[in-house]
């Protein structure tokens, strides 16, 4: 029998302390291919958390892994590890063909003038590539930064606020570079505060509150796991005021309301009951259900509600 | 020993301002000998002064200090250091690579004015004795300032402490604290190899090199041991 291969990114029991201040507590995630959004507010310990995995961070107690070794004091995980760090300094001497070209013999790559010259397609940066980097815009910068990290190949990609400085376009490309690097079986993990980018690029998310791990997983499905909160529909019918009257004798509906604009929004104590007996009320009454739309399952409030609880 | 980080070392070095300290120092030392023989002045009477007192003990040791902090500590403080460390290499090759480069700038900014220095005084063993000490200083000096860029957040004040306070103040009084001078295995060096009257050595020559050896090899093993823990700072999120 084969010992089962570890996972890309192994975080074990892990906290850091700074003196009396623990920044991250306890926190044990196992990231597998594909993309995966890391989320908190301000000072949850993202970074902290990031840097513990990219190496450059100790944690004070517990294990982090990549690949199946450990990251801190251990340079060779970098053959297999690409990291964008939030801090955007870099050698404004040198020009952004320098700069990715110097991240490729660096690593030591059998060709590196191809691989510098590939990932700066990749990015978009060819045109601009002979300038010195600091005349670039901030998103020149990060996608140059991007290409560095990307130019060996790497099997683990870490981005800290990746889509700083970027505009809409660049955004988007760097979204769908990220979601190719995913569907390739790397292993991608970038922490965001702007819920929509997370939302965008990946259903994955890990949720750092106060330095714990609040949530793990796809953001729908810990929504419905949340059975404490009740879920949020919003329903069109043939006729919403007698469907209304109809679900308010339902054990599983905790409560509705007809806005001016005759949107039914039904607030639903437990998600696989409610959606069973609607179907069941609604024919019974002949009532046509022309639309059933969650209306809380968005990011936005998955999260709002891990941060308020 | 790694081409790459050198070479980005010795451009982000020249591509500072701080670099400019480098030039009036050893022009300052080369002005003063050429002025000092040009109105007759014997050179028993001004190579003391010149190549010891601001030689040896003022411009080596501040070049070094001005070299060997920015070749990592500038990096430390930008955090363009964090894009070399990401790289699968030893951090042996990334100590060893910037000390090179610290060495080679240092020892080619004193060690070229110290030999003019020595032929205007009309001494050809001077000169290349003080070429030898220099070099041995530049190397010690660099290994102790690279290293303090890891030990400490303010490496230019500690160096510049250990210089001025420990080298030029103390060992004035105490002659023991001598032993832990670079300063004073460089003189010593100097003076061995010149074998000029000009110039003459506190400690013995064993003494001198053993230490310079302990001092080069010490902070280099100890730098590199730092850096493999070294903790990059992020802002907090």
């Amino acid at each position: 029998m084969t010992a089962p291969s570890p996972s890309p990114v192994d975080i074990a029991s892990v906290s850091k302390w700074y003196g009396n201040v623990v920044a991250v507590n306890d926190i044990t995630m196992s990231l597998g291919a594909g993309v995966t959004g890391l989320l908190g507010p301000n000072g949850a310990g993202k970074t902290t958390v990031l840097h513990m995995m990219a190496g450059f961070l100790a944690p004070s107690r517990g294990t982090v892994t990549i690949n199946g070794q450990p990251a801190w004091r251990n340079p060779s995980v970098y053959s297999q590890l690409g990291i964008v760090s939030e801090r955007e300094s870099v050698h404004g001497f040198l020009t952004g063909w320098e700069f990715v070209l110097a991240s490729a013999k660096l690593h030591k790559l059998p060709n590196p003038t191809a691989a510098a010259k590939a990932v700066l397609e990749l990015v978009e940066m060819t045109d601009a590539k002979d300038r010195r980097m600091d005349t670039y815009s901030k998103g020149m910068r990060q996608r140059t930064r991007v290409a560095a990290a990307l130019v060996h190949d790497p099997t683990v990609l870490l981005l800290d606020e990746p889509f700083n400085g970027m505009d809409p376009y660049q955004r988007m490309h760097m979204m769908d570079l990220l979601h190719g690097m995913g569907s390739k079986g790397r292993t991608v993990l970038f922490s965001s505060h702007i819920l929509e980018e997370v939302e965008q690029v990946s259903g994955t998310v890990q949720v750092i509150v106060a330095g714990r791990l609040a949530a793990s997983g796809d953001y729908r499905t810990i929504r419905r796991l949340m059975t404490t909160r009740p879920h949020v529909f919003t329903i069109q019918s043939s006729d919403n005021r007698s469907l209304a009257v109809a679900l308010m004798g339902e054990g599983s509906v905790a409560g509705v309301e007809i806005d001016k604009a005759d949107v039914l929004t039904v607030r639903a104590s437990d998600y696989g009951t409610f959606t069973r007996t609607l179907p069941k009320v609604a024919l019974a009454r002949h009532i046509r259900v022309q639309r059933l739309v969650p209306a809380d399952e968005s990011l936005e409030s998955v999260f709002s509600y891990l941060v308020g609880a | 020993m790694n081409m790459t980080i050198a070479q980005i070392t010795a451009r982000a070095l020249f591509g500072r301002r701080r670099s400019l300290w480098l030039l009036p120092a050893p022009l300052l030392l080369i002005g003063l000998a050429v002025l000092s023989q040009s109105l007759g002045a014997a050179p028993r009477d001004w190579v003391p002064a010149v190549v010891v007192n601001l030689g040896l003990n003022v411009v080596l040791p501040v070049i070094a200090l001005i070299v060997g902090t920015g070749v990592l500590g500038s990096e430390i403080d930008d955090g363009t250091l964090a894009h070399v460390l990401a790289k699968p290499l030893s951090r042996g090759q990334i100590v060893l690579s910037k000390l090179v480069v610290a060495f080679v700038v240092t020892a080619v900014t004193v060690c070229v004015p110290l030999f003019v220095v020595g032929l205007v005084a009309h001494s050809s063993s001077l000169a290349w004795g003080l070429v030898v000490g220099g070099l041995i200083g530049s190397a010690a000096y660099c290994s102790l300032f690279v290293a303090l860029s890891l030990l400490t957040r303010r490496p230019v004040l500690v160096g510049l402490a250990y210089v001025l306070l420990w080298e030029n103040l103390l060992s004035n009084f105490l002659s023991g604290t001598r032993v832990l001078s670079i300063q004073q295995y460089t003189l010593e060096v100097a003076d061995r190899v010149s074998g000029s009257d000009l110039i003459s050595g506190n400690v013995s020559l064993a003494v001198a090199l053993s230490m310079s050896f302990v001092f080069i090899a010490g902070a280099t093993v100890l730098a590199i041991d730092r850096l493999r823990s070294f903790s990059v700072v992020g802002e907090t999120s």
